[in-house]
C-alpha cells in the first residue's frame, strides 16, 4: 500500500532523483481529487512542466501531455480519487493512473471512440465525448488497462525516449 | 495569420495574453467539445469555442495553443484570465458566431490543420 499525499503535493520522496544503472531516475506522483473541476489539469500541467526541463522534444511532450491530461480527467470524472504518478529514466516515460474504484464493467466498450459514461455535468464542460481512453492510447508506445468493479483501475503509458 | 491580424478579422477584443500577439498560428479549430480539441489539435492553433470555463485553457496550454477566440462576445471570468496571462495564452473575444468566426478565418487562410480535414 502507497502512503498517502496530500492534494496536488509532489511526494518528498519521489522527488528525489535517484541514481541507479540506468541513469537518473526522476518519480512525481499527485493525487487526483474525484470531481474537483478546479484543481484538475494541474497534475498534467506539472508534468509537462517537468519534462520540459528535461529537455524532451516537443512532439513526444505534446504526446505525454494529453496522455496525462485525459488520465487526469478521467480521475476527476469517473473515478472516487486516485493517482497519476509519472518517473523518466534514460530509455522512457511511464505514467500510472490508478485509482480506488468503481472500475469499467467493460473495457472494449469503454476503449470505443464515442462510448461514455460520462455525465452530463462533465459534457458541459467539454468533456465525456468517449474519446479519453482511445486518444490515451493512440498517444502511447504502449498502453495498458485493467479494471475491477469494485476495486478500480488500473492505466499504465509507456513512452519511448528514442524515435518512435 | 499573425494574432493581431486574427483579432482584426474577428473585430475582436484582446482580454489576456497581450505578449502573444504577434506569434504566428497556422491552423484553427473551433469547438466546444475539448475531448475533440485533444485528439487533433496541433501547435501554433487558435481555438474557437463558446466554452469558457478553466478546462479551456488549461487544454489550450497542454496542447501549446497560443490562442482562444470566445465567441458570441463571451468573456471568461477574472480568474481564467489570470490563468490565461500566466502561461502567455492570448485569450479574445468577438461578437460572430463559432460558424462565422471559423469561416472568416477560412477565408483569411487558416485551415483546420488534421489529417482527416476535420477541424
Amino acid at each position: 500500500m502507497l502512503a498517502e499525499y496530500s492534494t496536488r503535493e509532489v511526494c518528498e520522496e519521489a522527488l528525489a532523483a535517484v541514481m541507479d544503472d540506468y541513469g537518473t531516475v526522476i518519480r512525481r506522483c499527485y493525487n487526483v481529487e474525484s470531481w474537483n473541476f478546479t484543481a484538475a489539469g494541474e497534475a498534467a500541467s506539472d508534468i509537462k512542466k517537468v519534462l520540459k526541463q528535461l529537455g524532451i522534444n516537443a512532439s513526444l511532450l505534446r504526446r505525454v501531455a494529453i496522455a496525462a491530461y485525459e488520465a487526469e480527467m478521467n480521475l476527476v470524472i469517473h473515478s472516487v480519487g486516485g493517482r497519476l504518478e509519472m518517473s523518466v529514466d534514460t530509455k522512457k516515460i511511464v505514467m500510472v493512473a490508478e485509482d480506488q474504484g468503481p472500475g469499467i464493467e467493460n473495457i472494449d466498450k469503454a476503449m470505443q471512440e464515442g462510448y461514455s459514461t460520462a455525465p452530463d455535468t462533465a459534457r458541459e464542460l467539454g468533456f465525456g465525448a468517449g474519446m479519453g481512453l482511445s486518444n490515451i492510447k493512440r498517444c502511447t508506445d504502449r498502453f495498458e488497462i485493467s479494471s475491477k468493479v469494485g476495486e478500480g483501475t488500473h492505466l499504465e503509458m509507456h513512452f519511448n525516449l528514442e524515435k518512435r | 495569420l499573425k494574432i493581431r491580424t486574427i483579432k482584426e478579422l474577428l473585430k475582436a477584443e484582446l482580454l489576456a495574453g497581450e505578449k502573444a500577439i504577434d506569434l504566428d498560428i497556422l491552423f484553427a479549430c473551433g469547438s466546444d467539445l475539448m475531448s475533440d480539441v485533444l485528439t487533433f489539435v496541433k501547435e501554433q492553433t487558435v481555438l474557437l469555442t463558446g466554452l469558457t470555463n478553466s478546462q479551456v485553457v488549461r487544454t489550450a496550454e497542454l496542447l501549446d495553443v497560443s490562442a482562444i477566440v470566445f465567441v458570441r462576445g463571451k468573456k471568461p471570468t477574472d480568474d481564467i484570465l489570470k490563468m490565461a496571462t500566466d502561461r502567455d495564452i492570448a485569450i479574445l473575444t468577438t461578437q460572430y458566431t463559432l460558424f462565422d468566426a471559423c469561416g472568416i478565418l477560412y477565408q483569411g487562410g487558416l485551415r483546420g490543420g488534421a489529417g482527416g480535414g476535420n477541424g
